[in-house]
């Protein structure tokens, strides 16, 4: 080993150990922050630990380190004030932006490198090449994709929800299979027809899914760019960058698993069972509400100022309607007049793994007050109020009682058990699933009709009316 | 270093990601995922690699800093977005008025 090997490989271990600590970290409430900053710094002396190596050895050229700086100085920028000037209700797109551009690299320095060989050129070299395309590839379109459907710009077509999707999906894998090998055998030529075939496939796979379903793809998708990254590092032969992305893909491994997990589907149930509405339209799941009691803005703040326990239950609803901060004027009020608030949060509820926490946590609410919804299930018999706000299949009390329905088996929140359930809703259109919720017939649920931001601002004003958190 | 040994490296590397997460608070979901997220724009390194041993082949350094651009895209918008998030869960609110 010479001094520039030593140097670099004890400041690879180090980024490691560091990373491998942040990662540890990002795990518990109390270091998470901390841990991310060490990550980053982890990162950045990776850099510094390769740069460090060249210098030592073959030098950087003039030319070479114009293009690191340009390269970097765009990329860093444009990062940095999409991070900052993004609203935390776009955060699942965010994350999934990033996420891609985190696959689009990994293509590009495959397709660099497979064109334009830096070594000699080995079976070994072209397999990691070509995995590294492959995945890559998937990552990057699987991720804008999911970006745009959930920035609304991309709805599910009708086709991918038939059966012709799987053989169009088929046809695709099979084609990346066949220019696979045809590049390891040392074709190069097909590594075009692997681009454009694994990108399709990516496209294929994530536009059937949707709704509900997104927070497991959100998850996958994040595993894959650590599987891409990996594939990477066995192209340019670093342990450092198998190491982390092997790591990044097992944590998103986790986060899949938990979602899935959530919503008591298996992950290929979600990624070629299609959507839940495919498969209720002919189940007795579907069928006309027969006792629908709606009531008024009004009545319901009379009932929240008589109440001692309040359980709120937001879903993706909450989100699109942006009044995460109003809800938290209305808690204030509630909790100034000694009534007990706390939120009760389904697994997959929003688009992405713990998105209400995030949801709420932008509007000031104290992470205490989120509860699990094993905690939080017990308590439902004992609370005076709950208030369901866009959240829908989540509190459909079907997937314990009826066995037909599609629902069954999933975990939900029992809110019925309450004294009183008010759910805020646009109207009576059905949730992601299109399946009819048994709840809103209940007895005890009263519908309040309208925005939830502008129902919620009502809300306070009635309040107010009563004298609700005035002392 | 071997294709074996890389390999090793990957099934450890595996076992010590499940290892390490475990069982995450729910709250902490979304800033984990977004996290690892930055640490997989670890491709930087590959970039960087490609544009120092390009030898004045410009394609592969203009690949190689598109590359460089993207990576660097995710790794600090997705460590900064992590830490504006984490800022919201930190903050007390009895530090507020």
């Amino acid at each position: 080993m010479t001094l520039p090997e030593i140097i670099q490989f004890v400041i690879d271990l180090l980024a490691v150990l560091l990373l491998a600590l942040g990662i540890k970290g990002l795990s518990k409430v109390k270091s998470a922050r901390d841990a991310n900053r060490l990550a980053a710094f982890a990162m950045s002396l990776s850099v510094v630990g390769l740069l460090s190596y060249y210098l030592g050895t073959s030098g950087i050229t003039i030319q070479s380190w114009i293009w690191i700086i340009i390269g970097s100085i765009i990329g860093s920028l444009f990062g940095a004030i999409l991070a900052k000037k993004v609203p935390m209700t776009s955060m699942p797109e965010t994350v999934a932006l990033f996420n891609g551009c985190g696959g689009m690299s990994s293509l590009l320095v495959a397709l660099g490198v497979a064109i334009f060989p830096i070594s000699s050129s080995s079976l070994i070299n072209q397999v990691s090449i070509s995995v590294s395309i492959f995945v890559g590839a998937i990552t990057f379109t699987g991720s804008i994709v999911a970006m745009a459907k959930l920035q609304g710009w991309l709805s599910t077509p009708g086709w991918t929800q038939s059966k012709f999707r799987h053989f169009v999906n088929i046809v695709f894998a099979v084609s990346s299979l066949i220019a696979f090998f045809d590049l390891i055998n040392g074709n190069t030529s097909s590594i075009w027809l692997l681009v454009i075939v694994s990108s399709l496939l990516g496209i294929g796979v994530t536009l059937p899914i949707g709704g509900a379903d997104m927070p497991v793809v959100i998850s996958l998708l994040n595993s894959y760019s650590g599987i891409a990254a990996a594939a990477a590092g066995f192209v340019v032969n670093s342990q450092l960058l198998i190491i982390a992305g092997a790591m990044v893909g097992a944590a998103g491994l986790i986060l899949t698993q938990v979602m899935c997990k959530g919503m008591n589907r298996s992950l290929v149930s979600v990624l070629f069972g299609g959507s839940l509405s495919a498969q209720s339209t002919a189940s007795s799941g579907s069928g006309e509400y027969t006792n629908i009691t709606s009531c008024s803005v009004e009545e319901c703040a009379l009932t929240l100022e008589a109440a001692n326990k309040v359980i709120i239950v937001p879903g993706y609803g909450l989100a699109v309607a942006q009044a995460q901060h109003t809800l938290r004027e209305v808690t204030k009020k509630l909790e100034q007049n000694g009534i007990e608030v706390i939120y009760a949060i389904h697994p997959v509820a929003g688009r992405m793994p713990g998105h209400m926490n995030v949801l709420l946590a932008e509007a000031d609410v104290p992470y205490e007050q989120l509860k699990e919804m094993d905690v939080v299930n017990p308590d439902f018999p004992a609370t005076d109020v709950v208030l369901v706000l866009g959240a829908n299949d989540v509190v459909n009390p079907q997937a314990k009682n009826d066995s037909s329905s599609p629902l069954y088996g999933m975990p939900v929140l029992d809110v019925q058990e309450a004294r009183t359930v008010f759910v805020i809703k646009r109207g009576m259109s059905a949730g992601y699933s299109g399946i009819k919720n048994d709840l809103f017939d209940l007895p005890n649920t009263s519908m309040v009709f309208g925005d939830a931001k502008k129902v919620l601002n009502d809300l306070i004003g009635e309040l107010k009316d009563l004298g609700v958190g005035e002392k | 270093m071997t294709f074996i040994n890389l390999l090793w490296v990957l099934l450890l590397g595996s076992l010590l990601g499940l290892e390490l997460i475990g069982k995450v608070p729910p709250t902490l979901h979304t800033p984990l995922m977004s996290g690892a997220n930055a640490i997989s724009g670890i491709t930087m390194l590959a970039a960087l690699t490609c544009i120092v041993k390009a030898e004045g082949n410009v394609p592969l350094l203009i690949i190689g800093s598109v590359s460089l651009g993207f990576a660097l895209f995710n790794v600090v918008g997705g460590f900064f977005v992590t830490d504006r998030m984490l800022a919201m869960f930190s903050r007390k609110p009895s530090n507020k008025k």
